[in-house]
């Protein structure tokens, strides 16, 4: 099975202190340290986990600059056979469906039966993945938490349905799936791994590559713009539940019971 | 010399002359033991390279103390009294069995020296030696059968009981000296009873009984017990021989090699591969141990030279905590491979399958604190933390790195602290408002230096709690006199969990930036309060000024009177020292810590049951701390109810990973309020003059 897994390089919270700039229409990009989306490392473990399974290969693909490639590279030493950079300068500042639009393009270059997104990135809204399957005319499956694949013209796809039901679907291939975090136990990318991948050449394609008409994407051809960004005042604080050990416990239990976090 | 019996050098058993037999035994004996001895060998000379031929003096020094004299063998009594008696008991009945061997082909054979007055003497230290042995096992044998000391139990995870053995070995040696005794007490009866010189039988000697037993017997009688006798022995002797290296009893062989060969310098980690230098270990192919063959000859060795005593796994907080590690079958297991991978049947070696998911699990291997217990006490130097280490190396490779781990490893790769905070935040506990106005914290690079470097390491620079430790110490260090400033946001994570959990290159990048900070500071000591950045930069850098832990900076300024305390503020309570494991075992340091509590004038101080080179781990550091482990109890809260048994309201530690272990072991275990927990160098800070 040929699969492509669109990662993105973001700002992990677990590593930066995220703080507005002074500007107030972004956060401050000073300090900051990258890494791949979290939801994109459980795709991309997924893909790795079904090709050692029934064969194939994983493509790994990211839109961005330079600095995005050392999220594909990471990603390579994780296990992914190939890795694609998506740069040009007309990609700058893209809104969703421009993104899509560049995804889409590099999907018909290959020859995928599967495309997985993550199912959202930190700073993200959790919109690539529908738009590229409707972009391709592909069927879509969001919030991936289960696959069964094999090597007939179908997967087996399940979601957690809210309340803490399973769902389980066949979709026919070729397929764009998002996936959510907790489907695998991604592995752990050490210096090492990193190191070994270090010297491979990754390939990168821009806008003529990709047959994209420069205005269709980035800041041009963006239809969403951002108009305001700032912190959310805070709420009034926690709740402390009072009264002797096992009663806390047991309005603890039937406040959970009452919003559906346990049954 | 005439005897009044026919020896077995000279009988006859039905037309066939006895000494067939005392050459045909020694003979077969050793060919299958030599066969068994080369098959033993062969996994040893396909296991990885080890360095173990420095220094032979102290190496010899610890076969003499550890092996010679057996000196960590009463730290369990009853069981280490028993053990040197029957250990004193076949060093001494070496010679008399090698000369047993030769009676049979030539009745006068003498050993070199063993004749005259030597002679004489031997026979008798010999003889009571034999009957030390004899009772040593009839104890053992009914403590393992009767009392059944827990430690030697085999939960069912890890297969069948090992009693059998234990009772069957005790009875062949119990048959080796009852057969030499008889052996020879048989020609003293027939002696006396020819009235020829009979030789002189120790009182109370197993001979002494046999012969007061056997007085009345007759001749022939005497004759036909004396040649079964030889031949009992001569049987048993090479079965036991060949049956050694069948098992545990292999250690009576391997035990001197394996002390001799034993790790001679504490607190470090192995090298990935012996022999390869830092900068080739990009060549190498695999990292760790993930085959039976990836551990090194010695680490093999300890495998073949565990005696199954349990001690390690008794000692283990790991196993102690119902965590899924117990050091003893890291071992037992290890050796049943190398077993089952090199079999006797038919001598054709196996491929090795990988170790994880077969004899080991990962849980089990992620497990370890490397609190060093379990090598303190083996009494034959079988190492484990390089062992654990090794497989992580492996795991790690391979990206099997539990979830909860992962997380402080990319943040230790991105910003230098497993917190993931920003670098630059790292001096914050040295600007808040309160402490500034009193101790002013200098931070050291090309314009500003102090004579002594403050290394502070993560969760002191970062965790709201511990930066007090941080404060306390920069009071103290004050107080005393000393000129010293920190390294800011240059410094890193000190690594040595990092090490430890088996990402060597992560380590290493820590060490590089490390090293370069602390060489530009251009201080002459190194002062730390966390015993695990002690640690690291002490036995893991190289290159670097004198380490020292605040403990002993305290102590030596208490001693020289730079520094002065007030009488213990809290008269009533009662205080106990915690050792922390790095600070302690890993590094030898436990008095100094104890001499400043108790230079508190008033202080009242106990030790818990395990102390000093026992100390009972907190839990773990660095790493450790995010790790979910199963387990059934936290080994803190353990360690708390030590300290409760021990009737003191105040542990006293003198680690950061201690403390915030011990505190949170606190409230689990419900002693709030009535058990506090302060670090050594905040209780230093309370008393200052």
């Amino acid at each position: 099975m040929e699969i492509l897994v669109c990662v993105k390089r973001v700002p992990d919270p677990a590593e930066n202190e995220i703080e507005l700039n002074s500007a107030g229409n972004d956060i401050e990009q000073d300090d900051l340290v990258y890494s791949v989306n979290e939801w994109d490392n459980y795709a991309v473990e997924e893909a790795i986990q079904i090709v050692d399974k029934i064969g194939g290969s994983v493509t790994v693909a990211s839109v961005g600059d330079e600095d995005a490639e050392e999220v594909v590279r990471r990603e390579m030493a994780m296990g992914a056979d190939k890795g694609l950079l998506l740069s040009d300068d007309a990609f700058e500042n893209s809104d969703g469906k421009g993104i899509a639009t560049i995804l889409k393009a590099a999907v018909e270059k290959g020859n995928y039966d599967v495309i997985f997104t993550g199912a959202l990135a930190d700073d993200g809204a959790a919109q690539i993945g529908g738009m590229l399957a409707a972009m391709l005319d592909w069927p879509y499956a969001s919030l991936v938490n289960v696959i069964e694949a094999d090597d007939s013209k179908t997967i087996k796809v399940g979601r957690e349905i809210e309340g803490g039901n399973q769902e389980m679907n066949d979709i026919d291939l070729p397929c764009v799936l998002s996936i959510q975090t907790g489907i695998n136990e991604p592995r752990y990318v050490g210096i090492r791994g990193i190191r070994k991948v270090a010297s491979v050449e990754i390939p990168q394609l821009g806008a003529s590559d990709l047959g994209i008409d420069p205005d269709t994407v980035g800041a041009k051809g963006a239809k969403v713009k951002r108009v305001d960004y700032f912190m959310p005042e805070l709420g009034e604080g926690a709740e402390i539940l009072e009264g002797s050990t096992d009663e806390i416990i047991a309005e603890l239990v039937e406040r959970l019971k009452a919003k559906g976090g346990i049954k | 010399m005439t005897t009044a019996l026919i020896s077995p050098a000279q009988a006859w058993v039905f037309f066939i002359p006895t000494w067939i037999f005392s050459l045909l035994i020694p003979v077969i004996g050793m060919a299958v033991f030599t066969y068994i001895i080369v098959l033993r060998l062969a996994p040893l000379f396909r296991a990885a390279p080890d360095q173990r031929t420095d220094q032979p003096l102290k190496r010899i020094g610890n076969v003499l103390k550890l092996w010679l004299v057996q000196y960590r063998q009463p730290r369990y009594m009853l069981a280490g009294v028993l053990h040197i008696m029957i250990f004193a008991g076949f060093l001494i009945l070496a010679m008399r069995s090698m000369s047993m061997v030769l009676i049979g082909l030539s009745e006068d054979f003498v050993l070199p020296g063993l004749g005259g007055e030597f002679g004489h003497f031997y026979t008798i230290f010999k003889d009571y030696a034999a009957t030390m042995v004899l009772a040593a096992c009839i104890i053992a044998a009914i403590r393992r059968v009767f009392i059944k000391p827990a430690r030697y139990a085999v939960p069912a995870k890890y297969g069948h009981d090992h009693t059998a053995e234990a009772v069957f070995v005790l009875g062949l040696i119990s048959i080796l000296m009852l057969s030499e005794s008889l052996f020879e007490a048989t020609a003293m009866v027939a002696e006396t009873q020819t009235g020829s010189q009979a030789a002189f039988a120790a009182p109370l000697t197993l001979v002494w009984f046999f012969k007061l037993m056997l007085l009345n017997a007759s001749i022939s009688a005497l004759q036909s017990m004396h040649l079964i006798a030889y031949y009992v022995h001569d049987l048993t002797f090479f079965f036991f021989l060949c049956f050694l290296p069948l098992g545990k009893h292999f250690h009576v062989i391997t035990s001197v090699l394996n002390v001799y060969f034993m790790r001679m310098q504490k607190g470090t980690i192995k090298p990935v591969r012996w022999g390869v230098s830092d900068e080739q270990l990009d060549d190498l192919e695999s990292f760790g141990v993930k085959k039976l063959e990836d551990f090194t000859w010695k680490h093999l060795l300890d495998f073949y030279s565990c005696a199954d005593c349990g001690r390690c796994s008794d000692q283990c907080p790991a196993n102690a905590a119902g965590r899924p590690l117990s050091p003893r079958f890291i071992s037992i297991k290890g050796r049943d491979l190398i077993f089952k991978t090199y079999p006797l049947k038919t001598g054709k070696i196996h491929n090795s399958e990988p170790l994880i998911g077969s004899i080991y699990e990962e849980d089990e291997i992620w497990s370890c604190t490397t609190c060093g217990a379990c090598e303190q006490e083996c009494p034959l130097g079988i190492e484990y933390i390089d062992k654990i280490v090794d497989l992580r190396r492996g795991l790690v490779e391979d990206g099997d790195v539990p979830q909860s781990l992962q997380k402080p490893l990319r943040a230790l790769e991105k910003r230098g602290n497993p917190y993931g905070k920003m670098e630059r935040k790292r001096a914050d506990w040295s600007k808040a408002k309160e402490f500034k106005k009193d101790c002013q914290v200098k931070v050291l690079d090309k314009k500003t230096s102090a004579d002594t470097l403050y290394f502070v390491d993560s969760i002191t620079s970062y965790d709201d709690r511990m930066q007090q430790i941080g404060q306390a110490t920069a009071r103290v260090l004050q107080a005393a006199g000393i000129d010293f400033g920190i390294l800011g946001k240059a410094e890193k994570d000190s690594g040595n969990e990092i090490r430890r959990f088996g990402e060597e290159m992560l380590f290493q990048e820590m060490r590089t930036q490390n090293t370069e900070a602390i060489l530009k500071a251009n201080a002459n000591l190194i002062i730390t309060a966390d015993p695990h950045a002690l640690n690291a930069l002490k036995n893991d850098y190289q290159g670097l000024p004198p380490v020292k832990h605040i403990s002993e900076i305290i102590a030596q300024s208490l001693a020289n009177g730079s520094l002065q305390l007030k009488p213990v503020e809290d008269t009533g309570k009662v205080y106990t020292y915690h050792d922390p494991c790095y600070l302690g075992r890993h590094n030898d340091l436990y008095d100094a810590p104890r001499m400043v509590i108790d230079a508190l004038e008033g202080v009242q101080r106990v030790e818990m049951a395990k102390f000093r080179d026992r100390s009972f781990c907190c839990g773990g550091g660095g790493l450790m701390l995010f790790y979910e482990p199963e387990e059934d109890e936290r080994m803190g809260v353990l360690r708390v109810r030590m300290a409760d048994d021990a009737g003191a309201d105040v542990i006293v530690t003198a680690c950061p990973f201690c403390l915030a272990n011990i505190e949170d072991a606190i409230k689990v275990a419900g002693m709030e309020g009535r058990m506090e927990v302060i670090d050594l160098a905040e209780l230093v800070d309370r008393h200052l003059v």
